[in-house]
């Protein structure tokens, strides 16, 4: 940009007025932050001191890291957190449809099964389950079925139907939430437009209620993930008992534990990150930009730093 | 052709044509706030019939009556001939089935003060859904179709754009083309510009007046004054769930009859 240097009536010391001198000032000084931050580094000094003066192997927990009992326990909890997550969300909808429904006896049932799944423990649920087998001895679905009820009622079992059915009571709850955020326009729009209830509901109340419904439901699943360690009470075979086997049978309890901690950290880590871009996805349409992921930063700051912020 | 057909409602002398839409004692409550108190009125095919009136007068609720989002609790409407959610057969009224009343819909375009775009879909896919969903049209003749009626209200360009990235004009003009694709046979429109930036309004009555111009039946909630003397075949005022006055626009705007009409008049124009 050449073009007006030869201008004779400006003085060359004036040319750049673009860039107004910025202001100096001393900033005000936060002697409180320095404070808090010696005492927090003061007391975590504390405690790796105390944990390394503990007589802790831990060499023992990469060692069993991908031991095959842990690793079996580690399949078993994942497992009974998909499955759970499965009845859950699809007893939870069914719920919330009832719930909603003009229908007074599906209402004050779907009502009544979430008054009582969400009123008592989960704990005191799975031991239900478990012990359901001393009033019952028999399972006799008449045509189809019939067998010694603890031939039928496995742990696994137990601990299905003791966290799925809780859960469904929870998912009901944040279903209704969400079809409920869904302004009353859309059902009025899709109607006018000619579209049936169904229809309506599948088409533009659902996939809005998602963005309100699927939050939660991540929140939902890590916290399953690690609800399901309760599932020790109906003996089956998670990650937690086997740490806790394992841990007794070679004398290594407390490593074990951190082990199985590290594991349950490293789950629902991957969850969370999955969360990220299942809201993300649902997102859209709701905020003009979607702001860009992790890797978009990323690869924006590789491309050019000195343009950063400029990405979008 | 606005001005030829505008004195058949007036005079009567259409009678021939079956009227779009027909009102007789048209009762509507809401639990104890009784809002239509008897409503009678006629709109001829290819009409621009519009209702003005005070905040809580009962022409939105009357509006929304006429595609059933209310049902009315006395009287008759009927939409080009066949009653407004029953089905008459030997004397007696049934109530239709929810298909039955979705079917009706779709020769019954609405367009809200509010848009009530579907946010989570394109404005070409706002377009596109009824025609595809409702009719079973193809994907690909309900896009062409939507881009051409986005190329109409003027807005070709911006077919990729979510709602959220509109302005309110231009949300308001993709809903009217949303209501068009179905290719209905009558237009309600409630306060379609109220709740737009007055530098907006422009874009929206433009395409409202080209629809009339093209011989659109359309029904009209406004504040618009200005579009109802223009384009307005019919006007009614309506007070306290009554019609107090009708008329020709330019007659009932300049000539109001009624004290209540000059008064309300008086602080709108």
């Amino acid at each position: 940009m050449s073009v007006d240097v030869d201008k004779p009536a400006e003085p060359p010391a004036a040319a750049p007025p673009a860039q107004p001198e910025p202001i100096k000032a001393i900033p005000v000084r936060h002697y409180g932050r320095w404070v808090a931050a010696l005492v927090v580094i003061g007391l975590l000094v504390l405690l790796v001191r105390a944990f390394a003066s503990g007589k802790v192997n831990w060499g023992a927990i990469p060692e069993y890291m991908f031991n095959a009992d842990i690793l079996k326990g580690l399949r078993n909890t994942l497992w009974i957190t998909v499955l759970s997550m499965v009845i859950g969300i699809v007893l939870g909808v069914v719920l919330a449809v009832m719930r909603q429904s003009k229908n007074p006896v599906t209402k004050s049932v779907a009502w009544f099964y979430v008054w009582f799944f969400r009123g008592t423990p989960v704990y005191v649920q799975l031991f239900l389950w478990f012990n359901l087998g001393l009033v019952f001895q028999y399972i006799d679905i008449m045509p189809i079925y019939k067998d010694e009820w603890s031939d039928f009622m496995t742990p696994f079992l137990c601990a299905l139907l003791g966290l799925g059915l809780n859960e469904a009571a929870y998912m009901a709850e944040i279903c209704r939430a969400g079809l409920n955020a869904v302004d009353e326009g859309q059902t009025e729009a899709a109607h006018a437009l000619g579209m049936s209830h169904g229809r309506t509901l599948r088409r533009i109340v659902v996939p809005q209620a998602m963005r309100v419904i699927v939050p939660p439901t991540g929140n939902e699943v890590i916290n399953m993930l690690k609800t399901s360690s309760l599932v020790i009470a109906v003996q089956y075979y998670d990650l937690l008992q086997a740490a806790q086997n394992v841990g007794r049978d070679s004398g290594v309890v407390v490593e074990m534990l951190i082990l199985a901690a590290a594991w349950y950290l490293i789950a629902t880590t991957v969850l969370s990150i999955g969360q990220y871009y299942l809201e993300r996805y649902y997102a859209r349409g709701a905020s003009r930009q979607l702001p860009p992921t992790p890797f978009q930063r990323l690869k924006a700051k590789l491309a050019g730093p000195n343009r950063a912020g400029g990405a979008a | 052709m606005s001005t030829s057909k505008s004195k058949a409602t007036n005079t009567g002398s259409g009678k021939a044509a079956v009227p779009m839409v027909k009102a007789e004692g048209v009762h509507k409550s809401f639990g104890a706030a009784h809002i239509l108190k008897g409503i009678d009125l006629e709109v001829a095919p290819r009409e621009v019939f519009c209702l003005i009136g005070p905040s809580g007068s009962g022409k939105s609720t009357f509006l929304r009556c006429i595609n059933h989002l209310e049902k009315i609790n006395s009287g008759r409407l009927s939409v080009d001939g066949e009653l407004v959610g029953y089905r008459e057969h030997h004397g007696k009224l049934y109530e239709l089935r929810d298909r039955e009343v979705a079917a009706r819909r779709r020769d019954i375009g609405m367009v809200f003060q509010r848009f009530n775009l579907f946010p989570h879909m394109t404005a070409l896919e706002n377009i596109m859904e009824a025609p595809v969903q409702v009719k079973g049209e193809s994907k690909a003749s309900a896009r062409e179709r939507a881009a051409k009626l986005l190329d109409r209200v003027g807005l070709a360009d911006k077919a990729g754009n979510y709602p959220s990235q509109l302005s309110g004009g231009q949300q308001q003009r993709v809903a009217i083309a949303r209501a068009l694709a179905m290719e209905p046979k009558l237009m309600l429109f409630d306060e379609p510009t109220s709740a737009l930036d007055p530098e907006l309004v422009g874009d929206v009555l433009d395409v409202m007046k080209d629809l009339a111009a093209d011989g659109m039946t359309m029904v009209v909630v406004t504040h618009e004054m200005g579009f109802a003397r223009e384009v307005g075949d019919s006007l009614v005022f309506m007070d306290d769930g009554v019609v107090v006055e009708s008329g020709h626009p330019r007659d009932v705007l300049t000539k109001p009859q009624h004290e209540r009409t000059k008064s309300f008049l008086s602080k709108v124009l």
